[in-house]
């Protein structure tokens, strides 16, 4: 640590909890990866935009799937380019280096600045996958056997990991990490939310939509729960379309916007009239 | 520093290692914790703490060690309750936060305790008393910056507070979940073929390309077993009338298992408090959709996992005798319980689900039969962390 410390603050355009903030400044003070945990549309992949505005970064994304192999963040050796070209004479096939190809990690570890790396839904891939990642994410540094070559940070990254919960990180893991969990805003934060999106958006609108929105999300029965991003859409279509306000709590307009199940409006409207519904059960 | 605060984290449940302690050492070097208890808290919790299932057990810990929030739950009733009115919900400016919240904390309680002898009647808006809406360091809503939050809902996080709020307790993982909690620890119910003897019939592609380009384009294919999920699952659902209470709990458990499907192959009957001749094929039990026990038992293999969900309470006499199913009409001539040694003789792995809480299994009514049961069949409750340990139970090799 040998410049000052940066620390974040938040962003024009994402609205952090201070303990969130406090949390990702503890991750940057210790040098460790830190994992983001919470609801979808709790804005944890924002994060990680946010901080690299915050502090002027450049972000790396790396998104993983259920196929994603740790190897592919480090680099991938591409062999086939290098059959093709010994088979039709082209490129220097003796020179592997250049079909050596950096993943994300290996991109992050070989940025000239300190950078952000993002790895996205680490919880998608297999459950081995955070362990193999262990050693490169602690000294930063990886060996590509090809061309015998270690590649190692000038700057350690800043990592986020966000995480939906879909699976157990093994242990080992998570006692590197430093642990957030997003919870989802409550109806004072979600109009600050509005308010960054928005601007000066009418206040009814606001107060009328975020109402709807709340007793939706109360309904136990509802199995897609309308998330931020949602109801951020939600309230634009509102908008655009110049509905009576007074309306929208008891018609709930352009409910395929909030709900993505025919299902769950079915229910929506069930229990919007009769108090109850027992299409679960 | 803070050793006893490590000691009791561990005693209490919370698995903290001493990596995880070093790192929190530097934090604190660092001055990452802001010299205030709140920033202590939030530097404790992001360091020590990795799932939110852990942040209410965590709560309790740093509340009992850093004020013991407890002991001021042994105030006398009336307490309570006038705290729980709350006559004053108004709004508060910002201007209680103060750093330096380390205020003597043994002064602050005997003061408290003091003050609760002393006090005989309602309070609001005073500067002594406990009450709502005052100055005083005690009760809530109130304007002290380091004082006793009584009951009521706080303003002013401070970290004991917001400690002894604990407003994670939802995330419990004793807690009963919803079916996307349900979904995922089914997830775990799951053994890889490839770990038992397959062939190798699958083309590994990708290993067919890298093998084949390492030899300079001379084809060399692999193969590999293929990966597929074996478990297949038996699920027995009491619908009896007493199960009625939890069937809202179990229909998500049993939404989950459908939906998981990732199983070899699932088979759902219902039974009517215990299992005799007859099996339902819908919630209703219906005797015109019923198929024999027996038939269930012959057509699938040993190697299915079985999960009973019921409350297993029932008169013993349902359970012991011949002739004690409760449906009249239907006589059984091997009482309940032989029928339930059988399914035990024919499949390795077991389990039932109770949606009971645990601690009452031996005080409930039907306490007799949970116990014979438990006996023949190991029995977990239906939470998320019952169903973990029960879905263990289901996979390991014993």
């Amino acid at each position: 640590m040998s410049n000052e410390m940066r620390k974040f603050n938040g962003s024009s355009g994402y609205v952090a909890a201070d303990e969130l903030m406090n949390s990702v400044n503890i991750a940057m003070a210790l040098q460790k990866p830190l994992l983001v945990k919470g609801e979808p549309g709790t804005g944890k992949t924002m994060l990680a935009e946010a901080i690299a505005e915050a502090l002027d970064m450049d972000l790396y994304i790396w998104s993983i799937k259920s196929t994603t192999k740790a190897q592919e963040g480090l680099y991938v050796y591409d062999t086939v380019q290098r059959l093709y070209d010994s088979q039709f004479g082209e490129g220097d096939v003796k020179d592997i280096a250049q079909y050596i190809k950096l993943g994300k990690l290996g991109e992050a570890f070989t940025s000239e600045k300190q950078c952000i790396l993002l790895i996205d839904e680490i919880d998608k891939a297999d459950l081995e996958f955070p362990n193999d990642l262990l050693w490169e994410l602690d000294k930063m540094e990886f060996y590509i056997n090809e061309t015998k070559e270690t590649i190692k940070a000038n700057t350690r990254p800043i990592v986020i990991i966000t995480s939906n919960a879909e699976k157990e990180l093994p242990d080992a893991f998570l006692r590197r990490c430093i642990f957030h969990y997003i919870e989802f805003p409550d109806q004072e934060k979600m109009e600050e939310i509005i308010r960054v999106h928005y601007g000066d958006i009418d206040r009814t609108l606001v107060e009328k939509a975020m109402e709807a929105f709340y007793d939706i999300r109360n309904m136990n029965e509802i199995q897609k729960k309308p998330s931020t991003s949602e109801l951020l859409d939600w309230i634009q279509a509102l908008m655009i379309s110049g509905v009576d306000f007074q309306k929208i709590k008891d018609e709930i307009p352009f409910e395929g916007v909030l709900l993505k199940k025919n299902e769950d409006i079915d229910i929506m409207h069930e229990i919007k009239e009769k108090g109850y519904s027992l299409k679960r059960w | 520093m803070f050793l006893e605060f490590f000691d009791l984290l561990r005693l209490r449940g919370v698995n903290v290692t001493i990596n995880e302690w070093m790192m929190l050492m530097d934090a604190l070097d660092k001055g990452l914790a802001n010299s205030s208890l709140t920033g202590f808290y939030y530097l404790c919790r992001s360091v020590i703490i990795k799932s939110e299932t852990e942040y209410d057990k965590f709560d309790q810990v740093f509340a009992e060690y850093f004020q013991n929030v407890a002991a001021v739950e042994d105030l006398p009733e009336e307490f309570w309750k006038w705290l729980s009115e709350d006559v004053h919900v108004r709004d508060i400016y910002d201007k209680s936060m103060v750093d330096g919240f380390l205020r003597d904390l043994d002064d602050l309680l005997n003061m408290f305790e003091e003050r609760k002898k002393e006090q005989k009647e309602r309070h609001d808006e005073g500067s002594y008393w406990i009450g709502t809406g005052g100055r005083s360091v005690f009760g809530h809503s109130g304007y002290h910056a380091r004082g006793i939050r009584t009951g009521g809902t706080g303003r002013h996080k401070s970290a004991v507070q917001v400690a002894g709020e604990r407003n994670f307790s939802d995330f419990r993982d004793d807690t009963v979940l919803d079916i996307r909690s349900f979904q995922m620890a089914f997830r775990k119910l799951r053994q890889y073929s490839s770990r038992v003897d397959a062939e190798k019939t699958e083309l590994d592609i990708d290993e067919t390309v890298d093998k084949t380009s390492q030899n300079a384009g001379r084809l060399e294919l692999v193969f590999e077993k293929p990966r597929k999920n074996t478990v297949k699952v038996l699920l027995l659902i009491d619908s009896d009338g007493s199960m009625l209470i939890y069937s809202r709990l179990c229909n998500r458990l049993f939404q989950a298992l459908r939906k998981s499907n990732h199983f070899k192959d699932l088979q759902t009957y219902y039974f009517h408090n215990c299992i005799y001749d007859d099996l339902y094929t819908t919630p209703k039990c219906k005797q015109w959709e019923s198929v024999k026990t027996e038939s269930v038992l012959r057509n699938l293999s040993g190697d299915y996992k079985v999960i009973f969900v019921g409350d297993a309470t029932m008169s013993p006499l349902e359970l012991m005798r011949k002739g004690g199913n409760s449906i009249i009409g239907l006589y059984n001539r091997e009482p309940g319980i032989e029928w339930l040694r059988k399914f035990d003789r024919k499949f390795k792995k077991k389990i039932w689900l109770n949606p009971i809480a645990e601690h009452s299994w031996s005080t409930v009514y039907g306490r007799e039969t949970i116990r014979e049961i438990r006996e023949i069949f190991p029995m977990f409750p239906l939470t998320l962390s019952g169903l973990e340990r029960g879905i263990k139970k289901l996979l390991v090799n014993k």
